[in-house]
């Protein structure tokens, strides 16, 4: 029970990390590359977040003006993981569009049969 | 409360094992939007409320419906 | 064959990487520069919220360059979904169900002043500039999904974008020029705090993003969904 209080969200991070990996490495449809890609995204910004995690403590926003600051979560992991979300969004509209485009021109999406292709 | 975290991490890789091994790739971007949601919530549970707002809106809205309109752009089966 | 090399490759890094994590403990305070972030962030910048006087007030820059990295994924899709040369078959615009059609009419002012609501607030509660514009970006999705061939004007969604992004380039030059000497410096009073008009030049700046974020977003919707 311990063992769940302290590794239950490294878990579920590195479980994503790893399937993610494991859909980029193995598969051959693009579009299920890009899904994969969104998945370990999602598993880097859980890890990045429970890093900063502080025990029994609270969000930190000062919202009624006589809050403690001592029991605040670090809020430089959060500020970081909100660039990295948009970024990350940004990057898969980017390759969606241009697998959109690679199946206009060959027909296929295929990896195996567009490496074969000559132009 | 532990408890509750536990399942909610299990059905979360349950759902990226489906997104794994699904052939037909619409249900498996089904199943990539869960996977963002349920991380939205362990964001809020985290005591994050921003990131959780900006992971429930872009990852698991946006993401999933440029997906869908990319899919009916090309083939709908893997393979 | 493949599928079980990838497997062995990835269990023998995974067993590095969670060998070498073992010494990040979960739940204890880590770094220093967290807490000078949460004790001086107040009188500094003037926001309720820390992760947003992070974002805009101390680490300014790096928002500037998430904006430039937003804007050129968004300008490398136009570019290479406008280059077609014929078209494919052109399909039938069947028009919505009218329970979609009634829904999204009903609704799309009511998100888009949500999304406004959450891009205005970013320094009293939690939000911001990229949350707001998600919102208002998914109102215009809406728009598409019911309303069937019709379209958002694109020069207008185009010149609302590059005046975002260029009242936040002004906005640090006027800092670096009147304030404090340093690019992107909050030289705009700081007024009470958890009010509407505090925190200098924090609100001004997440109004131009989230402005830029949901035209921007509303655009890469638009050049996924038209035809050729």
């Amino acid at each position: 029970m311990s063992f769940l209080h302290d590794y239950a969200y490294y878990i579920g991070a590195f479980g994503l990390i790893f399937i993610g990996l494991l859909v980029v490495l193995a598969k051959h449809n693009l579009i299920k590359v890009i899904i994969g890609l969104s998945i370990l995204d999602t598993g880097i910004n859980l890890f990045l977040i429970s890093v900063g995690y502080l025990r029994n403590g609270t969000a930190p926003i000062f919202s009624r003006p006589g809050l403690d600051a001592s029991g605040m979560v670090d809020p430089v992991p959060q500020a970081l993981v909100l660039t990295a979300i948009v970024i990350g969004v940004a990057v898969l509209a980017l390759a969606l569009g241009i697998a959109v485009r690679l199946y206009r021109e060959f027909g296929t999406l295929d990896l195996r049969k567009i490496k074969e292709l000559r132009w | 409360m532990i408890i509750v975290v536990s399942l909610l991490v299990l059905v979360m890789l349950a759902a990226a094992v489906a997104a794994l091994v699904f052939r037909d790739l619409l249900s498996a971007v089904i199943a990539s939007c869960l996977v963002s949601l349920i991380a939205s919530l362990l964001f809020f549970l985290l005591h994050a409320p921003d990131v959780a707002m900006a992971e429930a809106s872009i990852g698991a809205a946006l993401i999933t419906a440029v997906f869908v309109i990319a899919i009916r752009r090309t083939k709908r089966y893997e393979e | 064959m493949r599928t079980v090399f990838a497997i062995v490759l990835l269990a023998v890094v995974g067993l590095g990487i969670g060998l070498a994590l073992l010494d990040v403990p979960f739940g204890a305070p880590k770094t220093g520069i967290g807490d000078y972030y949460i004790e001086h962030g107040r009188e500094e910048t003037g926001a309720a919220n820390t992760v947003t006087a992070v974002v805009v007030g101390y680490r300014a820059f790096d928002t500037l360059g998430e904006v430039t990295v937003l804007f050129v994924a968004a300008l490398g899709l136009g570019a290479v979904l406008a280059a077609t040369g014929g078209g494919s078959e052109k399909r039938e615009v069947e028009p919505a169900s009218l329970v979609l059609l009634t829904g999204s009419r009903f609704l799309f002012p009511l998100i888009m002043l949500f999304g406004a609501y959450v891009f205005l607030h970013g320094h009293l509660t939690p939000g911001g500039g990229f949350q707001g514009g998600a919102v208002v970006a998914s109102a215009f999705l809406l728009l598409y999904l019911g309303s069937r061939g019709r379209r958002v004007s694109r020069t207008w969604s185009t010149a609302t974008e590059a005046l975002g992004g260029l009242v936040f380039v002004v906005l640090g030059l006027v800092g670096l020029a009147v304030g404090g000497g340093y690019f992107l410096s909050n030289f705009m009073p700081t007024g009470a705090l958890n009010t509407l008009l505090s925190a200098g030049v924090i609100p001004v700046i997440y109004a131009a993003i989230g402005f830029k974020v949901g035209s921007e977003l509303a655009g890469v919707i638009h050049d996924l969904v038209e035809e050729t």
